[in-house]
This record gives C-alpha cells, sequence and structure tokens, in this order.
C-alpha cells in the first residue's frame, strides 16, 4: 500500500488502484455522515474532485491520485459511511479506478515517508 | 491557548479522551473516543451527561426581603411574568433590547427568597453587569463562581439521577428543587436543551466531579461533548445564542414571541414595560420582516450556518440565510434552521450553493424530533 500527500492510501492490484482515506485522515475527519461517490465509468484527471466527504465538522474533498476511469464505487458507503471512520483502510475503501499509467504507483510515498509526514 | 479557563471537570473530560477545544473562553469537550454520532443517539435513546460548568449561574437577591419588587425589576428586562411564577418553578426569559432584540436568552427559577438564572458561557459577565446595572439598589445580583452544573438528559435520566443519588422529588418539566445530597448541597431542575427528558444540576465545584463520576459509573450513561449538545438542540429546534439569535434578530422574527407571557402582551394586565416592547407588539401584531424556519435539505449534502438561501435555481435572488446547520443523528438526515424573508411561504423550494451547485431544500418546522419532556 502506498500513499499521497493528500492523506489517501492507494493500493496496486491487477493494475488497478484501490483508494481510501488514510487512518491519520478519516481521524482529522470525524463522524462521517455522507460520502458523494463518483460514477462508475467517470473519467478523472490526477487532482480532480472526486468524492466527496461530509462529516459532522465539515466537506471535504477525495482528489484523484491519477489520471484514468473510476471501474468501481464502495456503495456500502451510501448506506453505512461510518465505515470511513470504522475501517478507513478496509471496508471503508471509496473507488477502484484504471490508471492511465499504473507505473504513478511508484511515485506515491511509502509507509515511512507518510508517516514522516504525520509526525 | 494558556488563559482558557477550565472547569472542575477538565482532569475528567482529559481522562475520557476528550478533543477539548476553546469554547466562550473554555477549554471544553467537543466530542470524547466515540464520536459525537454515537453520543447523540445515546442521549435520546439513553442518557447523556454534558459539563455545561461554563454557563452562567447568577442570584437575584432583594436586599430587603421585597421579593416582589425585584420580580418586578425583572420583568422590566424581560417580556415574562415572574411575579406570579410559583416557588419551585422556571421559566425561560428573553433578556431584550430597546429594538425588541435578544441580549441573551436564559432561563428563571424562583426559590424561596431569590431568583435564579442560568445564562449563556459566553454572555454571563455582561448580561450580570446588565442586571447590577439595571436593578437598581434594591436587589443584590451575583455570578456565582464556585458551583459548577451538569445536565443529564435522556429518557432514562430520571432513573439514573434517582440511583445515584438515592432519592429524587417528584418534578415536572420546568421544576426545580434543592436536595441536600452526598455530594453537597444540589440545585435540580428538570428541564435541559436537548428535546428529551433531564436534568439540570448545579453542584459545588468541590463536587462536581464526584458527581458526575457517579453518573458516568452507570452503564446507560454516555459522557457527551458540545458538538453532539449541539445537534441535539438543532434537531430539537432550539435557538443558540450567537448563531440563529442575538442583538441584531427581533425576539419575533427568531419564532421565540411565544415566551412573551401572556400578562406582557397587547392588551395584558401588565403589557408592556420592557425594552423594544413597542416593536416587539408591533411585528406580534402585523408579522416580521423575516422568520426563522427549519430548513430540511432534499439531498445528503450538508447545509450549514452562512449559507444563502436562494429562491430561484441560478441563485441570484438571495432570500434568507441559515444560521445553524448539520447532521440530525437521530433523523439520519441534514437539518438547519435560517432566516427567510416575509413572504417566502413554507411550500417554497428553496436553495443553497455547495459544491459549485443549486442544492434544494424545504421549509419545514422547526422541531425535527419528537420533543419527549416530562410534562406529567
Amino acid at each position: 500500500m502506498r500513499y499521497t500527500k493528500d492523506h489517501e492510501w492507494v493500493a496496486l492490484e491487477h493494475s488497478q488502484f484501490s483508494v481510501g482515506v488514510t487512518e491519520y485522515a478519516a481521524e482529522q475527519l470525524g463522524d462521517v455522515v455522507f460520502v458523494e461517490l463518483p460514477e462508475e465509468g467517470q473519467r478523472v484527471e490526477e487532482g480532480d474532485e472526486a468524492v466527496i466527504i461530509e462529516s459532522v465538522k465539515a466537506a471535504s474533498e477525495i482528489v484523484a491520485p491519477a489520471s484514468g476511469e473510476i471501474v468501481e464505487v464502495n456503495s456500502d458507503l451510501e448506506e453505512n459511511p461510518g465505515l470511513i471512520n470504522e475501517e478507513p483502510q478496509g471496508a471503508g475503501w471509496i473507488f477502484r479506478m484504471v490508471p492511465d499509467d499504473p507505473t504513478d504507483y511508484d511515485s506515491f510515498l511509502d509507509q515511512d515517508s507518510y508517516e514522516m509526514l504525520i509526525s | 491557548m494558556s488563559d482558557l479557563k477550565h472547569t472542575a471537570l477538565y482532569e475528567l473530560h482529559r481522562q475520557c479522551g476528550a478533543n477539548m477545544v476553546p469554547f466562550a473562553g473554555y477549554s471544553m469537550p467537543l466530542n470524547y473516543r466515540s464520536g459525537p454520532l454515537k453520543e447523540h443517539r445515546a442521549t435520546r435513546e439513553s442518557a447523556g451527561l454534558f459539563d455545561v460548568s461554563h454557563m452562567g449561574q447568577i442570584l437575584v437577591r432583594p436586599r430587603d426581603g421585597m421579593i416582589a419588587r425585584t420580580a418586578r425589576n425583572l420583568e422590566s428586562l424581560m417580556p415574562v411574568e415572574l411575579e406570579n411564577l410559583p416557588v419551585g418553578r422556571q421559566r425561560y426569559a428573553l433578556l431584550t433590547t430597546a429594538n425588541g432584540c435578544i441580549i441573551d436568552d436564559l432561563i428563571v427559577a424562583r426559590w424561596n427568597e431569590y431568583f435564579g438564572l442560568v445564562v449563556n458561557a459566553a454572555t454571563k459577565h455582561s448580561d450580570t453587569s446588565h442586571l447590577q446595572r439595571s436593578m437598581g439598589a434594591d436587589s443584590d445580583v451575583s455570578l456565582l463562581n464556585d458551583r459548577s452544573m451538569l445536565a443529564l438528559q435522556g429518557p432514562k435520566s430520571h432513573a439514573v439521577l434517582r440511583a445515584a443519588l438515592g432519592s429524587l422529588p417528584q418534578m415536572r418539566f420546568m421544576e426545580v428543587c434543592s436536595l441536600p445530597s452526598r455530594f453537597g448541597e444540589l440545585w435540580i431542575a428538570r428541564s435541559g436543551y436537548t428535546g428529551e427528558d433531564g436534568f439540570e444540576i448545579s453542584v459545588p465545584d468541590a463536587e462536581a466531579e464526584n458527581l458526575a463520576r457517579a453518573l458516568l459509573d452507570r452503564e446507560d450513561v454516555t459522557f457527551v461533548g458540545l458538538a453532539a449538545r449541539d445537534s441535539l438542540r438543532l434537531e430539537a429546534g432550539y435557538s443558540l445564542y450567537g448563531a440563529d439569535i442575538d442583538t441584531t434578530t427581533t425576539v419575533v422574527e427568531a419564532g421565540l414571541a411565544w415566551s412573551v407571557s401572556k400578562s406582557r402582551r397587547a392588551g395584558g394586565s401588565k403589557e408592556g414595560g420592557f425594552p423594544g416592547a413597542e416593536l416587539i407588539s408591533r411585528q406580534m401584531a402585523e408579522g416580521p420582516p423575516r422568520r426563522m424556519v427549519g430548513l430540511l435539505p432534499h439531498g445528503r449534502i450538508l447545509v450549514r450556518a452562512g449559507h444563502k438561501l436562494f429562491a430561484d435555481r441560478d441563485g441570484s435572488v438571495q432570500v434568507g440565510v441559515v444560521t445553524s446547520g448539520g447532521f440530525g443523528a437521530t433523523v439520519s438526515h441534514p437539518v438547519a434552521m435560517g432566516y427567510v424573508d416575509a413572504g417566502i411561504t413554507s411550500d417554497t423550494t428553496l436553495y443553497f450553493r455547495a459544491r459549485g451547485k443549486l442544492q434544494p431544500l424545504g421549509i419545514t418546522s422547526r422541531q425535527f424530533t419528537k420533543t419527549n419532556l416530562h410534562k406529567g
């Protein structure tokens, strides 16, 4: 698993990226009450707003970590947005995408670098 | 941060994992580890314990024992009937300005020999000065600095409090009593600001933590922070001073004309005689230029304080503003309140701008949840 400086995690599997928010980010967000998910099949450019997370505190945006196509969204979040607080790096995953360039993965932060960022 | 005041429960909050934030000059718990949603729901379903020690407890005593005169002096500052408020009862009241706006909202309790006021934290010093200036030499006005206040709210609060104290007198909503206890002399009111049955308990500072621990030891009780306190009162449709009401909002447009006692209204036995009486009376008769309404977004994007309200899909005609907004954890939907201009009828679809789009919302009753008060 890799991380971005926007506090998202990215997992690479079969040339797809799974994307969610880190535990650190989930803690900062506070109780999540609504997640506006992207459309499956939606084209995104790196840095585009892809998801809106509404927490009791504020609305926050999740940006696409790379350019590509959203191929799957976690529809469990519609009924249970609190999964982002409970298991941000597991059942609280947000979307899967096919990146234009899977080697973008190498540009993300590794665990140590991300922990340095948040320490 | 270092000049923030601490309540007597500060260490307990820290031990319970509170996220402490500055609020009205105090370091106060925003939420505990379980988070505001669980705290909110626990209050509605069981019982929540709130530290409200930052609020002001003011005693107003007649210097000469003539409490009727003290009542009349207080009545000259707020449009409520206090002379005939029975001993052991309390009433919601507003300190008004000459323009019919609101200096503060408060609760006035009639004790045997004095009146006890509970006022907002941010305004307690200015309220005390205002009262001292306005009440004249007949009355002694003192802001207490040696008592804490806990609120226990929710359907199980009566059973919990009775068990913790060993006994509890019969009390209905808005009744008060003084009770000697192993936590010192408690002043208990059956009231609160969540829409649930519950109690507000004034306790000597030295015993506050012991009382809080005795209540928290019961499994039905959850410690609740300011975030859930806000969402609970918003869902119940109660105004928050500083957000929904202040010195620029009139009593009538704030939807608080119900708190003006009958005897103080036009045609009443003690009509007027309080600051802003003329304007309040006129707005009660003719309607105010804007009014406070409940707002229910059609979608699930939250509308928050400060969002402008538009009557058209282009967002060019502003007709109001949101003063409180958030997530109603009991109704599981965004809820809000705010002001809309006169002439905007309750069937109008309004819009607020969020995420670059105009989001529709409807006008509703301010009361999003059914209240559950012990009116007995």
